[in-house]
């Protein structure tokens, strides 16, 4: 039973993994061309940035920030009404999804039976639900809020509700993250000490969730606000010279009013296109700041 | 001796264990818990429902015409509802974005979880995460405005505004980000075990990278393509900006086309009347958009559960 000879275990080693040393050249180009494919990415992305700022920054100023758009004058135009649109579609977004999507989340992973199948669908219909174009919330709004049953019409209640439902799978998952994240030790200390179920949840589970069910409601908030196909569906107004002044006016958003201005064909509303990203974008990216610092301040290790 | 029999019968006022007084108020909230978690639910339901209730006039009026006719103009005098143009087009355009984002993602996955150190990790993936967040109407600006003139006006000398390559190409670099962190989700899924199993028999890097872990993590990237596929049909933005209007045959992606999402877009924007065939083939587009994604979906989460249960 003499263990097979050193050679031959080598020799089939070297068949299935090629000889060392002609190899090292093909290592240094298979990083190389790694690297490349993730450079490409993020130099799109600079480009982006940098080709949008060219583009727009010219036309930056406060009064574009608070005039209304014009039809005749491009430089007098502003973002004034979009801006306002997009912060009450927020308003209306937020105050659903929040609670909505906390409360869906606390039933999963602290109430529900997975042995159950409603249990299971409703999971399964929750990634589906992810992957929805966005688009075909458009429909989902138009057909029900705008027109049929709830018959709202081109309101901004019902447009806030449609990206509502849109982001809703997000925070249901970082609030399902997240609570799962909290260690059993403290729910058990919680009910050892007679604590209810729900009072366990609300005063110890739910505090230790927090900075994740943040980040996870301004990560979908950001979404929604980015979001234009649904909102061209259900009738938003793509030219708007007035702010909205209550959840029952017509709807407006940043995004609907750069694609309006985009959709424009002289060179003029390009740039305003342009200067209206420059907004978006910023705004994008602070409240994206915003989620990944809470993340790394309260992220706790148990 | 007295003492503990006392702990153990039934002292008065102490209910022994298990055998805990029904609490309204927990069954009331753990109800309006399930209610909350039924409204995604019922997003399913209102979104299947909307969709095929406007869709049965359409049917009833067009019948088998929206697969048998050659070409789609529903808004024209003499009105067409094939829907192979707009097929064409979407498949176009997503074809050409995806064979930019499958090379580019599964080449970053591959880096970042087979090469990067944990600092390059930290600092990169926060940064694909933003090139997620961007708004398709933004890389539709982007396509429109500066790939088009460099690439398709002066680079190929075509004087178009609207064409499929530059969207596609776009929307390639889009889908990026989603390939590449669910495949990087499923690489570094694979145990530590196999790779050095490999790194002892001889193996170099690039070798553990291609034929071990790749093949070993092959179920979460095909799960990953089709995820970027099916958010490439979706995709209205892009399209709607760059693409044009024109429902179009060909594979020629100096052409413009028109996809299903533009043509749902852009006549929504019209704010066509109620009851009318346009209105109607809104949502007969919705319903075909719905189905291909919802089956792609389904795949998608067949082949992530897949190498999940492998592993874990």
């Amino acid at each position: 039973m003499a263990a097979p000879p050193a050679e031959a275990v080598a020799g089939s080693v070297r068949t299935s993994f090629e000889s060392g040393r002609s190899s090292r050249g093909l290592e240094i180009g298979f990083k190389a061309l790694l690297i490349a494919c993730l450079s490409i990415g993020l130099i799109t992305l600079a480009v982006l940035l940098v080709d949008i700022f060219v583009d727009g920054a010219g036309s930056l100023s406060l009064s574009f920030l608070t005039e209304a758009p014009s039809r005749i004058i491009p430089e007098s135009s502003g973002i004034g009404p979009a801006l306002a649109g997009t912060l009450w579609l927020m308003g209306v977004c937020a105050l659903f999804i929040i609670p909505v999507g906390v409360a869906s989340a606390v039933y999963l992973e602290e109430y529900a039976n997975r042995e159950k199948w409603f249990n299971r669908f409703i999971e399964l219909n929750i990634q589906n639900l992810a992957a929805v174009p966005s688009i075909v919330y458009g429909v989902l709004g138009l057909a029900f809020l705008v027109r049929g049953p709830f018959g709202m019409g081109n309101i901004l209640i019902a447009g806030g509700l449609t990206l509502a439902l849109l982001v809703l799978p997000v925070v249901i998952v970082a609030g399902r993250e997240a609570i799962r994240a909290v260690p059993p030790s403290i729910r058990e200390g919680s009910m050892a000490l007679g604590a209810t179920e729900w009072q366990t949840i609300w005063k110890q589970t739910l505090p230790a969730a927090l900075p994740g069910i943040a980040t996870g409601t301004i990560l979908a908030l950001s979404r929604a606000i980015g979001e234009t196909a649904p909102l061209i569906v259900v009738g938003a107004a793509l030219f708007a010279t007035a702010s909205p002044s209550s959840p029952f006016d017509d709807v407006t958003a940043l995004p609907i009013q750069i694609f309006g201005w985009v959709s424009d064909q002289r060179p003029e509303y390009g740039t305003l296109a342009a200067a209206g990203i420059i907004v978006l974008m910023v705004i994008l990216l602070a409240m994206n700041a915003v989620a990944i610092w809470l993340r790394n301040k309260y992220e706790k290790k148990w | 001796m007295e003492a503990s029999g006392q702990v153990a019968g039934a002292t008065p006022g102490v209910r022994p264990l298990g055998v805990a007084r029904r609490r309204w108020g927990e069954e009331a909230i753990r109800g309006a818990l399930f209610l909350a978690a039924a409204v995604s639910i019922l997003t399913t339901v209102g979104i299947v429902f909307a969709l095929v209730e406007e869709s049965i006039p359409f049917f009833q009026d067009i019948g088998t015409r929206f697969f048998t006719d050659d070409k789609w103009s529903p808004l024209f005098a003499d009105p067409q509802f094939g829907i192979w143009q707009l097929l064409n087009g979407t498949f176009l355009i997503t074809g050409i974005a995806i064979v930019v984002a499958i090379p580019l993602g599964l080449g970053s996955a591959v880096y970042l979880s087979e090469y990067a150190t944990p600092r390059v990790r930290r600092t990169v993936k926060p940064i694909l995460e933003v090139l997620v967040g961007v708004p398709t109407v933004v890389f539709g600006y982007f396509a429109l405005t500066f790939v088009t003139p460099l690439l398709v006006q002066d680079l190929l000398n075509v004087q178009v505004t609207f064409n499929a390559l530059a969207a596609g190409l776009v929307m390639g670099i889009m889908i990026v980000p989603t390939i590449a962190s669910i495949s990087e989700d499923a690489m570094r899924a694979v145990p530590g075990g196999l790779r050095e199993g490999a790194f002892g028999l001889g193996a170099t890097r690039r070798q553990v990278a291609t034929k071990v872990v790749f093949p070993a993590a092959i179920s979460g990237v095909v799960a990953s393509i089709v995820l970027g596929i099916s958010r490439g049909i979706g995709e209205t933005m892009i399209v709607l900006v760059a693409a044009g209007l024109q429902p179009n045959f060909g594979a020629n992606p100096t052409e413009g086309y028109a996809t299903i999402t533009t043509f749902m877009g852009a006549t929504a924007k019209g704010d066509a009347p109620s009851g009318t065939t346009a209105y109607e083939s809104i949502f007969a587009c919705g319903l075909t958009l719905f189905v291909l994604t919802l089956l792609m979906n389904m795949v998608a989460i067949r082949f992530v559960r897949k190498y999940r249960e492998v592993y874990e």
